[in-house]
């Protein structure tokens, strides 16, 4: 009697531990959620327009992000304009061209995908900025943070591509081989296609990771808020600003601050939800 | 061969230069830079001169706080949390599904938004104020998405047959999950704790405003510390002549995350999809 009574005590003990848990983690984004809008609310509710316009001059009470979120935007695109092919040419190639060199080269990657955003920094400080310099001052500019970013991105945009490749079924390339395709052509017309949906869900996912990115930019961006006009301008995008101003905002700056962190994890649900429908399922990503 | 396979072979080398040389020039340009710092005294001193001079002595001690704290809290949520899903949540169910997408979500939530969440919750409301504390417990829920989600892989790796005997057995559920479920995952969590491990060293914006910056060795949790890799932004943002200091505390934190990942490989090959 006591063994099944004390068993029962820990089973139920155990699985209200285990749903506690499983809550926490949903009390967590809520919590992410709640903070943000509580702290914004009242002040997107009477101000909200004024955070579009183009003129950040929080001395002036002055908060329109526009400049800043115009510049989030272009430093990533062109980021995953740069790594995006890169990274799908290069797992096609090693998965279908030069299968001896894949594992050692995605074991590099994986090491890669492990360095700290504030390594990459340096670099593109130590190496990337004093080159473009050479080529058009300052050097710390939109080109800048775009390389160091697309860098960043390149190794798990890469692994995604390598891995949606790797779920096709083996058959198409029997297929092909059996109808003597080119590589190249088995690839342009059979294998990229099949595999795109899950290719380029895995590169919205880091889209939104560039976008979403503080550290890396912040060093090599030049964070001078201005409308980005060229590719040698130094410019700022939301994610560097509150890492720059948080340090000594107060009042409607600092709110104004924890707003533009809701727009970001606003525009990171949305293309989450959009790499979500990409792949057709609901769940099964990181 | 026919001339477009040629071609395709040809640039996809160039390719593999285009990623492996700025790789290199990486490597080398933080070697030029710092290797001429990095001595036993540099890991053994406390820095001097906002960093200019010493070493970085402080830090590591920093950093290991803030370390301890996001795994006491980290690890056991993100195990608990993994147990609910492999144990007490039917795959494929809709709670299965609304928990699948928050985990995804939190993975998703840029860090510096992990930051500024921490800032005002634990360093304001809960009264933490920049301390070790404020920082470890905002890092701890920036891993748990990863913490859960390989240590949910490692439990749903043991066989079914297991269960099965357990069942057969009529053993409880406790004894199950403690005696059967969690030894037979245990090299899978262990995976799991090092690649939070990882992602929790090279994590810089969430411990800005958490953590905060003070170059002193911390007295108690309360204090404000400083971790490698915000030593590293402050040095070659702020403060001039850091250049070489920030290199080699990059280096150093480099060489401890491929440490990191070697262990990783050589205690269990990552199952595909460990790295996300």
């Amino acid at each position: 009697m006591i063994t099944i009574s004390s068993r029962f005590h820990a089973d139920s003990l155990l699985t209200w531990l285990l749903r506690l848990t499983g809550a926490a983690a949903v009390l967590v984004l809520g919590g992410i959620i709640a903070v943000l809008l509580i702290q914004s609310a009242p002040f997107m509710l009477e101000h909200g327009s004024a955070l579009w316009r183009n003129d950040w001059q929080p001395g002036q009470a002055r908060y329109g992000m526009a400049a800043m979120i115009a510049g989030s935007i272009v430093v990533s695109v062109l980021a995953l304009v740069i790594a995006g092919p890169v990274a799908v040419l290069l797992a096609a190639w090693l998965r279908y061209f030069a299968p001896s060199v894949r594992r050692p080269v995605l074991t590099l990657v994986e090491l890669m995908a492990g360095i700290p955003s504030v390594v990459y920094g340096l670099w593109g400080m130590l190496v990337l900025v004093p080159w473009i310099n050479r080529l058009a001052p300052p050097g710390a500019s939109w080109l800048a943070a775009s390389l160091v970013l697309a860098l960043m991105i390149l190794p798990l945009a890469l692994l995604v591509t390598d891995t949606a490749l790797g779920q096709l079924p083996a058959r198409y390339l029997q297929a092909g081989q059996a109808l003597s395709l080119s590589r190249v052509g088995m690839l342009r017309r059979v294998l990229l296609p099949q595999a795109g949906p899950a290719i380029v869900s895995g590169l919205v996912l880091q889209f939104g990771r560039a976008l979403g990115e503080t550290m890396a930019v912040l060093m090599v961006a030049g964070n001078v808020v201005r409308w980005p006009t060229s590719l040698f301008d130094p410019v700022r995008t939301l994610t560097a600003n509150i890492a720059v101003e948080m340090a000594y905002a107060t009042g409607d700056h600092r709110v104004a601050l924890f707003a533009s962190g809701l727009l970001l994890l606003l525009v990171t649900a949305v293309l989450l939800a959009l790499s979500w429908r990409l792949r057709g399922e609901r769940h099964e990503m990181a | 061969m026919r001339w477009p396979d040629r071609l395709a072979g040809v640039i996809g080398a160039l390719l593999l230069l285009a990623v492996l040389v700025p790789m290199g020039l990486m490597l080398w340009s933080l070697l030029e830079q710092g290797a001429g710092v990095i001595s036993v005294d540099f890991l053994l001193d406390d820095p001097r001169q906002a960093g200019r001079a010493g070493g970085i002595a402080a830090l590591l001690v920093s950093t290991g706080w803030i370390l301890a704290v996001c795994l006491l809290v980290a690890a056991p949520m993100g195990l608990g949390c993994a147990l609910y899903l492999s144990e007490q949540v039917p795959a494929g169910t809709r709670r299965a599904q609304w928990l699948g997408g928050t985990l995804d979500m939190l993975a998703a939530v840029p860090s510096i938004v992990y930051g500024l969440f921490g800032y005002q919750f634990f360093a304001i409301s809960l009264g933490l104020g920049f301390s070790i504390l404020s920082g470890g417990l905002a890092l701890a829920l920036m891993v748990l998405p990863l913490m859960i989600r390989s240590a949910e892989q490692a439990l749903r790796a043991v066989p079914f047959s297991y269960r099965q005997a357990g069942e057969a057995l009529s053993i409880s559920r406790w004894g199950w999950v403690r005696r059967i479920l969690i030894p037979q995952a245990a090299p899978g969590i262990a995976v799991g704790i090092i690649l939070s491990i990882g992602r929790a060293l090279a994590e810089t914006a969430v411990l800005l405003f958490t953590a905060g910056y003070v170059l002193r060795r911390p007295d108690s949790l309360l204090d404000s510390g400083r971790a490698l890799s915000v030593h590293i932004y402050d040095l070659a943002m702020n403060v001039p002549g850091g250049m070489p200091r920030a290199a080699a505390t990059g280096l150093v934190l480099v060489a401890i995350l491929v440490i990191l990942n070697l262990l990783v490989r050589r205690w269990l090959h990552p199952a595909q999809g460990a790295w996300q």
